[in-house]
């Protein structure tokens, strides 16, 4: 690919003026050197879906030609979509990369966790995330999450300390100035990282489609079964749904999130390729999380207060 | 590559705002979100359920970008907050900071990165204290563009004589300063006046629109004048059958451009080579120039590791162990002469001793008081600090990013201050003095 032309900008802009894409991954790629530099044991949630996709592809790149110096860990909701399990199989062997995973099925049936009425698992996987972060010693935790995604994010810190409970503190936040991130912290705590922190989602996608990354089929438009509930479309299966007077239909429809089946719901959508995602995206009066997350619906301060916990 | 990708992508500008509470920041931030169509449904329908939650009668639209439930609770805003919005020319990376007083280091935290910063007035009050503390951070972080907004313009008839007394104030007091550049617009960010869309009432006015000229000021500089500079962030050694001999040094670009051929010198140890090669995240560039990630191939196997800096050998810094800067200082616990601190410059960490802090700036009239003896959150001050180790400095005024540090506790990982290298308009005294610069004198 003809990177350094591409980056070339006519009109106003100095022939040395990167293009916005140019300039959020040579940031993200700062920010993953940063950390394999400064820290003991980093790790990568990767998830399988669109933003963990970008962060492995951009910690590839920052390495190359070497391996990537981290491990990736999932945190599994015993919810998650087969299609999504499946892709990350796959890529964490074509990689060669190792994976930790923390179940959240197994502090069910452990009985530490309890099953929610609601039957929603995603506020279930703090537990199992941070307890995993404590056993394993990671010291520095990179997450897919973007400051466009929710307004507690938009306050969040590229490098983001968590004390030793894994809490985030928002007031204590350290504040980040040019470049110098400040990744000191004492055993116990950790950093959660951040390198997608000033992405938008349309970047994700304009990134995706510009240097071809593969994604999970549930991100395009497909037949798929469905049931309405709290005005999206969730997936029908053995996780809890339909319950009675909801009614399974075939539609035509997409992912923009991929997360706990439980909770994340699908749009109706004919997109099937990455032009015309981003088309459908560009368009869209709705943000990704308002159109399919039913958890941060719950209050206010969701976010916020599932972030305090030790969420990501 | 696609045609969609092609046909939008576009540059990054990173801004902020300066205002004080009551000039309109909120409204103006508001209006440049909505106008952009920023604001999606689902965003103004839980700003319009959270407002009538709490009795509004209209959407308060700073229930948007007041993201914590503390900042909720008190109706303002206590920490920076970053906003993305494009337009089909640009994507805009907006440091939202809040304009109390006391949070002086939040707005030194948004404008550190900031290509621009945007100074709100109020068209009633004109050129007030508060603006004069906004354009001395303006200048004293170096932020290359200043725009004025003199808002409310609505409220003084839109008077062509009104902003043009405060537009030629505030710009000479401005370049006095050292503010390279001053656009001077006048809007009504609730009428929606020189916001986004050109007023129909102040015929008089002929320049851009606040976003006009958001999409169409330049990002990036001359790098011709610029000292090459690349701080190592990472060494690369995939030591397999593939590549059994690759070494490559990697880190982003801090200013300037390195070219493949061009003898460099790495400092603090002045060992001089040449640029074997560049690669561009995995693909081979002859050039590469500031902020581009790179990985640099050098002709000889020379000692290199995380910290060191990478210069043209005909362009090089000093190194010293002596720093002089004008800091910010953000943390609650004071700064005080003797404090044993971290000094984080590039990708280096040092031990460092604060030995003495000449003078602490009022912001406002830019007035020195001599000798604070300590500088507390917010501060704003001369600072002298020994480094245990040599560091390769540039002046904050030739590299924004080689001449910046921070300085970290060491018990508690908190950072401490936020640092500019060499003189500032907030020199107290002549930078070099004689009489007691003979080395560990405290």
């Amino acid at each position: 690919m003809t990177t350094t032309v591409a980056t070339a900008q006519e009109g106003t802009d100095s022939p040395y003026a990167l293009s916005h894409l140019d300039a959020l991954e040579s940031e993200a790629v700062h920010i993953f050197r940063e950390v394999a530099g400064e820290f003991e044991r980093p790790v990568i949630l990767f998830s399988g879906g669109k933003d963990s996709i970008v962060m492995l592809h951009l910690a590839l790149k920052a390495f190359a030609p070497a391996a990537i110096p981290f491990s990736l860990l999932h945190v599994d909701t015993g919810h998650n979509f087969p299609e999504v399990l499946e892709y990350r199989d796959r890529t964490v062997d074509r990689h060669g990369l190792r994976l930790h995973v923390a179940s959240v099925q197994d502090y069910i049936d452990r009985g530490v966790l309890k099953e929610r009425p609601d039957g929603t698992r995603n506020p279930l996987q703090t537990l199992p995330l941070t307890e995993k972060i404590q056993a394993e010693k990671f010291d520095a935790v990179f997450g897919g999450g973007r400051r466009d995604e929710e307004k507690a994010r938009a306050k969040e810190r590229v490098f983001s300390l968590r004390d030793e409970f894994s809490q985030w503190d928002p007031r204590r936040q350290r504040p980040e100035l040019w470049n110098l991130y400040n990744g000191r912290h004492a055993p116990g705590e950790h950093v959660r990282v951040f390198p997608l922190s000033n992405w938008t989602e349309l970047d994700v996608w304009q990134y995706i489609a510009r240097e071809h990354i593969e994604l999970p089929e549930i991100y395009f438009a497909h037949e798929r079964e469905v049931f309405a509930r709290s005005g999206m479309w969730l997936t029908a299966g053995e996780w809890g749904g339909p319950k009675n007077g909801e009614t399974v239909e075939k539609r035509l429809v997409r992912y923009r999130t991929v997360g706990d089946m439980s909770c994340t719901g699908a749009v109706d959508s004919d997109a099937v390729t990455l032009e015309q995602v981003i088309t459908e995206i560009a368009a869209s009066r709705l943000t990704e999380r308002g159109a399919t997350r039913a958890d941060d619906k719950m209050s206010e301060a969701a976010m916020e207060d599932r972030k305090r916990e030790g969420y990501f | 590559m696609t045609t969609t990708t092609e046909l939008t992508e576009t540059t990054l500008l990173r801004f902020a705002t300066a205002g004080s509470v009551d000039d309109g920041k909120s409204t103006l931030v508001g209006r440049l979100l909505h106008d952009s169509k920023s604001i999606l449904t689902d965003q103004l329908e839980a700003v319009e359920r959270a407002s009538a939650g709490r009795g509004a009668e209209g959407p308060d639209l700073a229930l948007l970008t007041d993201g914590l439930r503390a900042e909720r609770e008190q109706g303002i805003t206590i920490d920076v907050a970053y906003r993305y919005f494009a337009t089909p020319k640009r994507r805009f990376i907006l440091a939202d900071t809040p304009g109390h007083v006391q949070y002086t280091r939040n707005m030194v935290t948004g404008a550190s990165t900031a290509e621009l910063t945007v100074i709100l007035i109020d068209a009633r009050n004109g050129v007030v204290e508060q603006t004069r503390r906004h354009a001395a951070l303006a200048a004293l972080l170096r932020v290359p563009h200043v725009v004025l907004a003199v808002n409310k313009m609505d409220l003084v008839d839109y008077q062509e004589s009104v902003f043009a007394a405060i537009a030629e104030e505030f710009t000479a007091y401005a370049l006095e300063l050292g503010v390279p550049e001053v656009t001077a617009i006048p809007i009504s960010a609730l009428a929606g006046d020189n916001v986004v869309d050109a007023s129909a009432t102040m015929d008089w006015y002929g320049g851009p629109t606040v976003l006009e000229h958001l999409e169409t000021v330049p990002v990036a500089h001359d790098l011709s004048h610029c000292h090459a500079r690349l701080p190592v962030q990472y060494v690369i050694r995939p030591q397999t059958a593939e590549h059994p001999d690759y070494r490559g040094y990697a880190g982003q670009i801090a200013a300037g451009s390195f070219r493949v051929g061009e003898q460099i010198t790495v400092l603090p140890s002045g060992r001089s080579t040449k640029i074997a090669g560049i690669d561009l995240l995995g693909e081979p560039v002859d050039v590469a120039w500031t902020t581009q990630s790179v990985t640099l191939l050098l002709e000889d196997d020379i000692d290199i590791s995380r910290g060191d800096l990478i210069v043209p050998s005909k362009d090089a810094p000093p190194t010293t162990q002596d720093i002089e800067a004008t800091v910010c200082h953000v943390a609650d616990a004071p700064l005080t002469v003797g404090h044993r601190v971290l000094l984080k410059h590039g990708t280096r960490t040092v031990k460092a001793l604060v030995k003495d802090i000449p003078s602490r700036l009022t912001l406002s009239d830019l007035s020195l008081h001599p000798h604070p003896g300590q500088l507390v959150a917010n501060d704003i001050g001369r600072v002298k600090i020994r480094t245990a180790e040599p560091l390769p400095v540039d002046s904050y005024a030739d590299s924004r990013r080689t001449g910046s540090f921070i300085l970290i506790d060491p018990n508690d990982g908190t950072t401490l201050t936020a640092g500019m290298v060499g003189e500032s308009f907030a020199s107290p005294e002549p930078v070099k003095d004689e009489s007691d610069d003979d080395g560990w004198d405290f």
